[in-house]
């Protein structure tokens, strides 16, 4: 369309579009739209006067107020950071079995430790803190090492049989099958199941009580409790770190087991560690 | 394309003296515009006891709180709902009303009329009407104007600054506010607020006034999409008014041609030519054309509220349908309806609504734990809330077909104690003993109750227990 079309009602223009009949009618803009549009302009020059814009070659334009998202967001961490000082030293020296006493607190380290878990400790213990083969769950009520808090402290602080912490828990099952023979070994894994109250044999286990008592209870009691001391696991429970049925049972006594779990104390601050004992206390099992 | 030589790119805004009119439709915006800024004003003033840790005020925002106080009713983040209901029934009743009476929101209640209106009664009281006005307009800047122009301005600043203030007082305790507001100690938020809103009522009120409506509002355009030939909207019968003329010439149409329909227009229109888009339906040109009707002996109604389909019948002289067929049709009637469900669906939650609440979260990572003994536990994350502005003890119980206990993680009876207004989190255990069946079996339905132990009020969720076979 080259040729101005006037519509007869209004005798204005029409802007020559057309929509099943529909023509629109080319009204002027109000003048005081143009002078926002204009302003919109300057405003958008002052901008990128006043804040990063232009693309250099190898950064940009820094603007003359010299603000960037970066160090915004820098400013913001440095702000928590000394809000929560007072609160950082109060827990690296708190006394963390009255924890619960102070609300605050223990809010602040439970909500900081579930942080650090989920950074340090999920890739082994899970994301939900229920461990795996291998990997106690600490969901539960059963400690090797002990479930109170001050123990779990420790447990976290120094870790276990680990060669860089010379106060890491330490304890190591010989490989019993360099020291009984396969039947023997047999007859005690019936007697394990016996005390755990799983089907067993019963020949067998009469058997493996004696052996039970020669090998095993030094460690593990001689009712099978276990011991803490040395984080010999409680064999009359429900629970089996690297599972509880014949097979299992017959290789853990075959091969013995050797987990190891870093010290932390040397990763993290003192303030964390306690946190991460304080969530870890508080998931379900801590006593 | 090129526009014709005769017609600007750009239009510059005309200025509008609209003239004083009295009548039905006057009095009746007076009244509206009275009420309507009565409640903006002083709302936030009214008191209502919300106990010692909140401000007694019946009308709240508490936006750092958050949390929406109307008098007895008390709106928490999860219950928004209640907000999403009231805009639907704010755009249902706007379909309702528009599709019987056109542009009545425009015309009657929106605010940028009703602040148009205030700031047109100010210049009218200082500047004098309309033709005073318009030589005004006219003279030089001297003494004079300027004194005259100076006096508005101050004036319209005032009653803006007194809107935008009014405007944060909603946000928290009204009397507090304006205190520290005059002291100069209130936070700059509220500053830079009313600063804000006093810039937009000056200049929205002031100075671009119909502009606002031909071209920033987008209601004008969505509401002629909702009217049709019955509704009922403001015009001029031509076929009783033209050929209009002079009083005193032999014309045969009722219209003198007194301009005064077009004199007391706040939108710069001629209603004579008929519906159009800049009419606000304010039926201030009713008022001023039946004075004028009523004068040279003619009958009223010559500019009236009038549907589309009422001058067919009133050309061929049979009588107009009665109003109330007009705005009882089906259409109507279904926005009605619409609208009434709606509303009963939000009175209904809310007297359903208990004072306490609970929302229950499973915690399905592990989905179940084995304890030493055998027992099989789950977890669960209880919210509890307080909506009392007293603090409240509830005890958490369960119930269920089977045998399950139930206990709470740092507490040593299964009671959590809450501050006022507010909500808590509480780790619940529930636990089954090797023997139990819900041990061993897959899923078992449980009920949690919370009890305010002051109160007697119970609340309930429903949820599964994982057990072995899950």
């Amino acid at each position: 369309m080259s040729e101005t079309e006037i519509d007869e009602e209004t005798g204005i223009d029409t802007t020559g579009h057309e929509w099943d009949g529909i023509k629109e009618l080319n009204n002027p803009l109000p003048r005081w739209w143009l002078w926002c549009f204009y302003l919109t302009i300057i405003w958008g020059i002052g901008y990128t006067i006043a804040y990063p814009a232009w693309p250099l070659l190898s950064s940009a334009t820094t603007g003359v107020l010299g603000y960037s998202t970066r160090a915004e967001v820098a400013a913001e961490i440095a702000e928590y950071e000394a809000r929560n000082a007072e609160l950082r030293t109060a827990l690296a020296n708190a006394d963390l079995t009255t924890l619960p006493e102070n609300p605050d607190l223990n809010r602040f380290a439970v909500a900081g430790g579930a942080a650090v878990f989920r950074s340090h400790c999920s890739q082994c213990h899970g994301s939900g803190a229920a461990g795996a083969k291998g990997y106690p769950n600490l969901l539960d009520d059963d400690w090797l090492w002990g479930g109170d808090i001050d123990t779990i402290a420790y447990t976290i602080n120094h870790g276990i049989r680990n060669e860089t912490d010379p106060d890491a828990h330490w304890s190591q099952m010989p490989a019993f099958g360099e020291i009984l023979e396969r039947g023997e070994i047999d007859q005690t894994v019936a007697f394990v199941q016996k005390l755990s109250g799983q089907e067993h044999d019963a020949t067998l286990a009469e058997a493996g009580a004696v052996i039970f008592e020669e090998q095993c209870s030094a460690c593990h009691g001689e009712a099978g409790l276990g011991d803490r001391e040395q984080g010999a696991p409680n064999l009359t429970d429900a629970i089996w770190l690297y599972g509880g049925d014949a097979d299992a049972l017959h290789e853990t006594i075959t091969y013995s087991r050797f987990g190891v779990m870093p010290a932390w104390g040397q990763r993290l601050s003192p303030s964390d560690v306690n946190a991460v004992a304080a969530y870890v206390h508080q998931l379900g099992g801590g006593e | 394309m090129e526009p014709s030589e005769n017609q600007p790119l750009y239009a510059p805004q005309e200025p509008i003296f609209p003239r004083r009119v009295s009548g039905f439709f006057r009095t009746f915006k007076w009244w509206i515009m009275g009420i309507t800024l009565g409640i903006y004003y002083l709302t936030p003033w009214v008191r209502w006891d919300r106990g010692p840790s909140l401000p007694d005020q019946a009308v709240l925002v508490d936006l750092a709180g958050r949390r929406f106080y109307f008098f007895w009713i008390e709106i928490w983040p999860h219950e928004f709902y209640f907000v999403a209901g009231l805009l639907i029934m704010a755009g249902l009743g706007l379909f309702l009303f528009t599709s019987a009476l056109g542009r009545v929101w425009c015309g009657y209640t929106c605010p940028q009329t009703v602040w148009t209106d205030l700031f047109i009664l100010v210049e009218r009281w200082i500047e004098g009407d309309r033709n005073a006005r318009v030589r005004l307009w006219n003279a030089k800047w001297d003494i004079r104007k300027w004194r005259l122009r100076l006096t508005k301005w101050i004036v319209w600043l005032m009653i803006a600054i007194a809107t935008g203030g009014a405007w944060v007082f909603y946000f928290t305790d009204a009397p507090t506010l304006a205190l520290d507001l005059v002291r100069f100690e209130a936070h700059p938020v509220a500053y830079i607020t009313i600063a804000i809103l006093t810039l937009t009522t000056f200049i929205f009120g002031g100075f671009l006034r119909e502009q606002v409506c031909i071209y920033m509002c987008p209601w004008p355009r969505i509401q002629g999409a909702m009217m049709d030939d019955s509704t009922l909207t403001v015009a001029y019968r031509d076929w009783r008014g033209e050929p209009r003329g002079k009083k005193h010439q032999n014309t045969v149409g009722d219209c003198i041609d007194c301009m005064v329909c077009v004199n007391v227009c706040p939108m710069g229109i001629d209603i004579r030519d008929g519906q159009q888009m800049e009419c606000i339906t304010c039926a201030l040109c009713i008022d001023a054309c039946d004075d004028v009707m009523e004068k040279i002996g003619k009958p009223r109604g010559l500019i009236d509220y009038l549907a589309l389909s009422d001058e067919e019948a009133e050309r061929s002289g049979t009588p107009p349908r009665p109003i109330w067929q007009h705005i009882l049709r089906p259409r109507t009637v279904l926005y009605t309806s619409l609208w009434s469900l709606v509303g009963l669906a939000l009175l209904f939650a809310l007297f359903i609504r208990p004072e306490i609440d609970l929302t229950v979260e499973p915690i399905r990572n592990p989905t179940f734990v084995t304890l030493s003994d055998g027992s099989v536990r789950n977890a669960y994350n209880i919210r509890l809330r307080n909506k009392h502005g007293e603090p409240r003890q509830f005890r958490i119980s369960l119930s269920s077909e089977q045998v399950l206990r139930i206990g709470l993680e740092g507490q040593d009876r299964n009671i959590v104690t809450l501050d006022p207004d507010s909500s808590t989190q509480q780790r619940v255990y529930v636990t089954a003993r090797p023997q139990d069946e819900a041990a061993s079996s897959d899923r078992t339905e449980l009920r949690f109750w919370i009890e305010d132990l002051e109160s007697g009020e119970r609340a309930y969720k429903n949820t599964t227990f994982n057990g072995r076979a899950n």
